[in-house]
């Protein structure tokens, strides 16, 4: 195969999303202020195309780029979720953006830039392309998370993110040179071929650099103290993105570096992720329990979520990583649900995010009301709804695989982060009616029923997830 | 005294261990911790420049490279973040970062 026909063949969301970002720029910088509606309507055809490119593209493995980008099935999976959070946030940024006075082109740009390097990033298959990918998406977000530069949380927002962000990034670096240093290539194979027998310090020292920086960016514990912050005081929109697109890819270059550079010593690294597994969910139940801000409470919940897909990779196998990818697909669309609903709170055309803001809202809004408990009831893991799927295949490649410990507490912190879910349910319908919501835009009132759907439907045909993932995590081993 | 891979190494952890300290224990000003960043990266680039003199391999020279202009970028962008939030807030101590938390 030429290395034209391999590119079209193998590249080809990546091809449309670089070029048609470009001629985003170009129109923007032509029509000036106006561009903000049509250059977010582009944005989201671009997407939309990079999905289909995806569904009706190759199925065949590839690997390009002298070994620095590889094409298979759990790649395509993770990229579909990927662009699945980008689109899905561009279609519910608009009205909210506009109506702050936030309607500039650029952050459909940004978006699309950072999601080119979600894409690359979940493709890496060596440390250079892993990390020009994570700084892709990582310098879009800064700017995002930035975005309205006249509000004084949303710049400390995006200065704390920055922070800890650079940080983190350094120190995956500091890592990667370790690795290269000790295993004398850059490759993930080759590091994996160069580990045999008992790994030499300095290579436990990179591994730890390098789990501990990407851990940053899925935002498990202990590395998540930025997390609450910057979901507070980003836009909404921009606290939606951040709790979907980034943490599929996030979560996917973790389980591709483990699987495919250290197959080796799955000993040593399985103890790191058990520990950040168990941080995670502990915290996510218990530091999520005083709050008040929705979007606080949601930051906490990610953590959560994130330590539960953890526990699919700590199992070390391919149950496990079946696991992580569903996960992750369901934890995709109950967050974009979720946040379709955050979205809606306006009173007076004024964004409330208060959970005490919610209450009433089933004698306001039946029907938004009901969709948001049933997406409350998912993220708790109550069957049958997708949530409770979610967790069930997670917990039982960590049962299969020996972790009882770690799936009992699992099962622990799942039960006492039921408790703040079912308090928003509480609140949603029993507390004495808050002021009723403003008349909210389709793009919100379509995500959040799509999105209950899914979760009410999952376990009558659960099959294209299901199998899916299954393809995904097979093409890892 | 030959100077060896290890000599570099040790320079280049301590370097690294400053960049971190500079981070977190710094209390007064968010220019000091871009400084830090920027020697944290550098540490990286010393590590992998002796890396790859003394394996004899390019590839560590050429990542080098990439970190220096993404490092250029990423000083960019925190440096206009800076400005927006010095325009808000009218400060850039770090002590003054306390508007969110719960």
């Amino acid at each position: 195969m030429s290395f034209s026909t391999a590119l079209a063949h193998h590249f080809l969301p990546e091809t449309i999303l670089a070029l048609g970002v470009l001629a985003l720029i170009l129109i923007g910088a032509w029509r000036g202020t106006r561009a903000f509606g049509l250059v977010n309507e582009l944005a989201a055809g671009l997407l939309g195309l990079a999905i289909l490119a995806l569904f009706f593209g190759q199925t065949s493995e590839a690997s390009l780029f002298e070994g620095a980008f590889v094409d298979d099935a759990f790649a395509r999976f993770v990229k579909v979720l990927t662009l699945v959070g980008s689109l899905v946030t561009i279609l519910m940024s608009r009205d909210y953006l506009q109506r702050a006075k936030l309607g500039n082109f650029e952050f459909p740009v940004l978006v699309v830039l950072s999601t080119i390097g979600m894409l690359l990033l979940v493709s890496a298959d060596n440390l250079i392309a892993l990390y020009l990918g994570i700084e892709l998406m990582s310098l879009a977000l800064y700017v995002v998370a930035a975005f309205d530069r006249d509000d004084a949380r949303a710049s400390e927002a995006g200065l704390k993110y920055f922070v800890l962000g650079a940080l983190s990034s350094g120190m995956l670096l500091y890592g990667a040179s370790l690795l290269y240093g000790f295993s004398g290539t850059i490759s993930f194979d080759g590091i994996a071929k160069a580990i045999t027998g008992a790994p030499p310090l300095g290579v436990i020292f990179g591994l730890v650099f390098v789990l501990a920086g990407l851990a940053f960016k899925m935002s498990a514990a202990p590395f998540h103290m930025w997390t609450p912050d910057v979901y507070e005081g980003a836009p909404t929109p921009v606290t939606a993105f951040f709790a979907s697109a980034p943490k599929m890819a996030a979560v996917a270059i973790t389980a591709r570096i483990v699987f495919t550079a250290f197959p080796g010593i799955v000993g040593q690294w399985q103890q790191i992720v058990i520990f950040l597994a168990i941080a995670s969910m502990l915290l996510g139940s218990f530091a999520a329990i005083g709050q008040t801000s929705i979007k606080r409470l949601m930051a906490y919940s990610s953590i959560g979520h994130m330590g539960f897909a953890l526990v699919g990779l700590a199992a070390g196998n391919e149950a496990g990583v079946r696991g992580v990818a569903i996960y992750l697909a369901i934890y995709l669309v109950m967050t974009l649900g979720a946040f379709a609903a955050i979205l809606q709170m306006r009173v007076e055309g004024r964004p409330v995010e208060k959970i005490s803001d919610l209450s009433g809202l089933s004698r306001n809004n039946g029907t938004a009301a009901f969709f948001l408990a049933m997406l409350m009831f998912s993220l708790a893991g109550v069957p049958p709804l997708a949530g409770f799927f979610a967790k069930y295949y997670v917990l039982l490649a960590a049962v299969d695989a020996g972790l009882y410990p770690l799936a009992i507490v699992g099962v622990l912190a799942s039960a006492i982060s039921a408790f703040y879910y079912l308090r928003v349910v509480k609140v949603i319908y029993f507390d004495e009616p808050a002021p009723a919501f403003d008349h909210s835009p389709l793009s919100l009132r379509a995500v959040l029923a799509v999105s209950t759907l899914f979760v009410l439907g999952f376990w009558v045909y659960p099959a294209p997830v299901v199998e899916a993932a299954t393809a995904a995590a097979k093409s890892l081993f | 005294m030959v100077v060896d891979l290890t000599h570099y190494l040790v320079v280049s952890a301590i370097v690294f261990t400053l960049g971190v300290a500079g981070i977190i224990l710094n209390r007064k000003n968010i220019i000091i911790i871009l400084m830090s960043v920027e020697l944290i990266l550098l540490a990286v680039n010393i590590n992998l420049v002796a890396f790859s003199a003394s394996l004899g391999d390019l590839t560590g020279q050429v990542f080098a490279l990439f970190i220096l202009t993404v490092a250029a970028a990423e000083a960019a962008i925190g440096l206009a973040i800076l400005v927006t939030y010095f325009r808000n807030r009218g400060t850039i101590a770090v002590e003054d970062i306390n508007s969110l938390k719960g």
